[in-house]
């Protein structure tokens, strides 16, 4: 079977502006989220506080939840619901006391006082204090800059530089509509998806290596066709594969964002339109970066001549 | 070439039986044999799978260094009683300082040979010299203070350990961290209030002596007398569980402290059925004590732990055998963790809990199920839209994920790596990326082939150019999965592992398998087309 038929010639060089656009406008949609916002939503692991999941032996509901735990004063107090039978709740509070009573402990003993012992089982607590959420936090912007100049270097050693900074374009593209996405939906940043953003650096990489593979190869070959037919032509001939590849790790993806339960789902978001817009960003981005990298040298160097 | 087949074959075929054999235990723990269990592990499962709970105690090292000031101020006021060196007052001032006040020139001589011949790293400096007294100032110096400190979370994990062996957890693990703190570890605990509670208390155990003609009353108003300070005694109410607190003027002044116990365990009253903690002294302790009763006969001696007083006998008589007991209103499991504090020793520092994260094993049950379901439907998937595409090479792909799987299990299994459940979604994310190699293969092998080359030549060009594609393409990746290595903690160092093992795994069965399968398909018959 082909989806994409060989001899294909699309001209994705030629769309760039369009592409240029459409990039544009989602990186000032997503943007103007994070600015709104004041920042990424941060989860307890970088913002410090308590969170604890609760499922009751019966249904219960947010509204009650909450009214239950009014006496408790919490500061910054949120109630989720986990799954879809309705005794099973995220309760998270923005503060974390680090004396031995911990706010889990309070909360669920005022919790048993209200609907009974053994009505209910906490089933997982997470208390991050400020001093460790700020080091998480600065660990996991560390850890996103670390790879990014990593992948720099590898492309740059592998490859040129101008292959490198195409790269890196696009991971910054790629990364920052995925964060913008993440604003504008109020998914909160914790750290297993910084782990997803890492992995999604190392795939988007992935993704443009073999087109800036293919436009080596070719240069290589090609030596009476301008550099935009270059590009253009190699953009084609992966094309098939470009679409196979990020077809069968997003169907892998899939798999975990419906089944993998509510501890990997904005990880697994994270995957999710981070394969796609990397997948777009490889072809409509890397490619004609380099395309304007080479452009913009000419015409610096035909000004000086 | 047929030989170098047998060859690959054959380490392949070692690669699957000792795959197979690192694997057994994971899935069928009990019908083994003991060798074989005792040869593989099975794959060890996250705190995050398996529940358990994860703390990080931050060990507060200033407050080492005030106890340490306060024991340099109470040793030299002894001292130079001892010495007969006579002096006005010895306190504490500020943060970092022990004062002695003396009267005259020869005295603060005196007094500065004895501090520094009886203590270390004491740095002194004259803080003048009013009213017919010279005062005289003594501070830790830089490099002492932070042997103090150092001392402490040493201390505070050797302690630690104490307690956790004595809870009675298995496997745990207890490191120490930058930034004076302790990372423990502890598995498959059903009550985390409990750990927290006998992990993080202090277990400061001191002996006061009541001041029983001072008034509580006043003394909450702020009036004491000198050299008294004002505790609480807590009382628990059996029937109603309602906390009493009555207010007690004790002499500042410890007279005996727990780090002078040998041993301490759980007893039961016989009279009213109660349980309290029977401590014995060692032989100084029980001098000590000896002295201190015989001293204060009639008097009432408050049993002090991390400043709350748990009872307060009056001493009837003379207690020479270095025996004592604590009663208080204990139930079962109070008494038994006030034995474990005591004998494991108490806390050079307080601690503050940092970091908890506490996961219960019915919802590491639940995300076993859902990271195994994940797996499970991403191989589906990736298998069908796979076999689809690529036909007869589908299927080829898909035998080589099907090993992939296997191997990086094993791989998990003999590294004695975590699982945890973004391990798992490490695992969905290497299968759908490891066909991405045989993509590659195919597409350039379908390339050459419509170049008009034979099978056998497409599909030696397909994997040679190829190759570098490959490489360069799931290195990037495992330089993702390295920095992710080197930053994460607990569940995302899982992902890491799994995101890189499943690289050296995808590079092994999605390149050097297929080629072994191709080879040895051809070499038996004359292919004139493949299935691809």
């Amino acid at each position: 079977m082909e989806i994409i038929k060989p001899g294909i010639n699309l001209d994705f060089v030629g769309k760039r502006k369009i592409a240029l656009i459409i990039s544009l406008v989602l990186l000032l949609i997503g943007g103007a989220s994070l600015l709104a916002k004041g920042g990424p939503e941060y989860g307890i692991d970088f913002s410090g506080g308590t969170l604890v999941q609760i499922k009751f032996n019966n249904a219960t509901t947010a509204a009650d939840l909450r009214s239950n735990l009014g006496g408790l004063d919490l500061r910054g107090l949120t109630i989720q619901q986990v799954g879809d039978a309705g005794n099973e709740f995220l309760v998270r509070v923005q503060e974390s006391s680090e004396n031995l009573t911990t706010l889990a402990g309070r909360i669920q003993s005022t919790l048993e006082g209200k609907y009974g012992v053994g009505k209910l089982e906490i089933r997982r607590t997470e208390m991050v204090g400020p001093q460790v959420g700020k080091d998480l936090r600065n660990k996991g912007v560390q850890a996103i800059f670390f790879a990014i100049v990593g992948m720099l270097i590898y492309i740059t050693f592998r490859f040129e530089f101008r292959f490198g900074a195409g790269t890196v374009i696009a991971l910054f593209h790629d990364v920052l509509i995925t964060l913008g996405l993440m604003s504008l939906l109020n998914l909160e940043v914790d750290l297993t998806v910084v782990a997803g953003f890492l992995a999604l650096v190392g795939y988007s990489v992935n993704d443009t290596v073999i087109v800036c593979d293919r436009i080596r190869e070719n240069m290589g070959k090609l030596h009476n066709q301008t550099l935009a037919e270059i590009i253009n032509r190699s953009i084609n001939e992966t094309l098939s594969r470009t679409i196979m590849t990020s077809g069968l790790t997003l169907l892998s993806v899939l798999a975990l964002y419906l089944v993998g339960g509510s501890v990997i789902h904005n990880f697994a978001f994270v995957l999710l339109a981070g394969i796609i817009v990397g997948t777009y960003s490889s072809i409509f981005i890397a490619s004609p970066v380099i395309l304007f990298w080479e452009n913009y040298r000419q015409r610096k160097a035909g000004r000086t001549a | 070439m047929a030989n170098t087949i047998k060859l690959r074959a054959l380490t392949v075929l070692l690669c699957f039986v000792l795959a197979v054999a690192a694997l057994a235990p994971t899935v069928a723990r009990d019908s083994l044999p003991d060798w074989w269990r005792g040869l593989f592990d099975p794959i060890h499962l996250g705190l995050d799978l398996q529940g358990g709970m994860h703390l990080v105690l931050g060990v507060e090292v200033d407050k080492a260094v005030d106890t340490r000031l306060d024991t340099i101020a109470d040793q030299a006021e002894t001292a130079l009683r001892e010495k007969d060196v006579i002096y006005k007052r010895v306190s504490r001032q500020g943060g970092d300082m022990v004062v002695v006040t003396v009267y005259d020139e020869a005295a603060a001589k005196q007094v500065d040979t004895l501090m520094s011949e009886q203590f270390r790293g004491l740095e002194s400096k004259s803080l003048g010299e009013e009213g017919g007294f010279i005062t005289r100032g003594y501070q830790l110096s830089a490099d002492e203070a932070e042997n103090v400190r150092e001392y402490a979370v040493r201390q505070a994990l050797e302690t630690l350990r104490n307690r956790v062996d004595q809870f009675g957890v298995s496997e745990p693990t207890l490191q120490r961290q930058a930034d004076n703190r302790i990372l423990i570890q502890l598995p498959g605990v059903k009550d985390p209030q409990r750990a927290i509670d006998l992990l993080g208390k202090t277990a400061r155990l001191e002996f006061k002596m009541v001041i029983d003609n001072a008034n509580p009353q006043d003394a909450i108003k702020g009036i004491l007398p000198p050299g008294a300070q004002l505790l609480y005694e807590k009382n628990v109410n059996k029937q109603t569980g309602a906390v009493t607190e009555t207010p007690m003027v004790v002499e500042s002044r410890t007279s005996l402290t727990g780090d002078l116990l040998a041993d301490a365990q759980v007893r039961i009253d016989n009279r009213f059925n109660e349980p309290y903690v029977a401590i014995e002294f060692n032989p100084v302790g029980a001098k000590r004590f000896d002295q201190v009763t015989a001293a204060s006969v009639g008097r009432r001696m408050a049993i002090v732990l991390d400043d709350t007083i748990y009872s307060a006998p009056v001493i009837r008589e003379r207690i020479s055998g270095g025996s004592a007991q604590i009663s208080g209103s204990f139930n079962e499991q109070t008494a038994t963790d006030l034995a474990i504090v005591l004998r494991a020793g108490s806390l050079p520092a307080p601690v503050k809990i940092l970091e908890n994260r506490t996961v219960g094993p019915s919802l590491g049950r639940d995300s076993i199920d859902q990271g195994m379901l994940a797996v499970i439907l991403a191989v589906v998937l990736v298998i069908v839209a796979t076999v689809i595409y690529y036909r007869m090479a589908g299927v080829v792909a898909t035998i080589a994920l099907g090993l992939n799987l296997l191997f990086l299990l094993a791989c998990l299994s003999l590294f004695k790596a975590t699982l945890t459940l973004p391990g798992i979604a490490g695992i969905a994310l290497t299968l759908g990326m490891a066909v991405d190699a045989n993509v590659l293969i195919n597409e350039r092998i379908r390339e050459e082939m419509r170049l008009g080359k034979t099978a056998r030549a497409a599909l030696e060009a397909g994997y040679e150019k190829a190759f570098w594609t490959i490489m360069d393409s799931n290195l990037t990746t495992l330089l993702a999965g390295l920095v992710l290595f080197q930053f994460g903690t607990g569940p995302i160092k899982g992902f890491a592992v799994t995101l890189s093992v499943g690289i050296a795994t995808t590079l092994f069965t999605a390149m050097f398998i297929t080629r072994l399968i191709y080879d040895a398909y051809m070499a038996r018959r004359h292919v004139e087309r493949l299935s691809i």
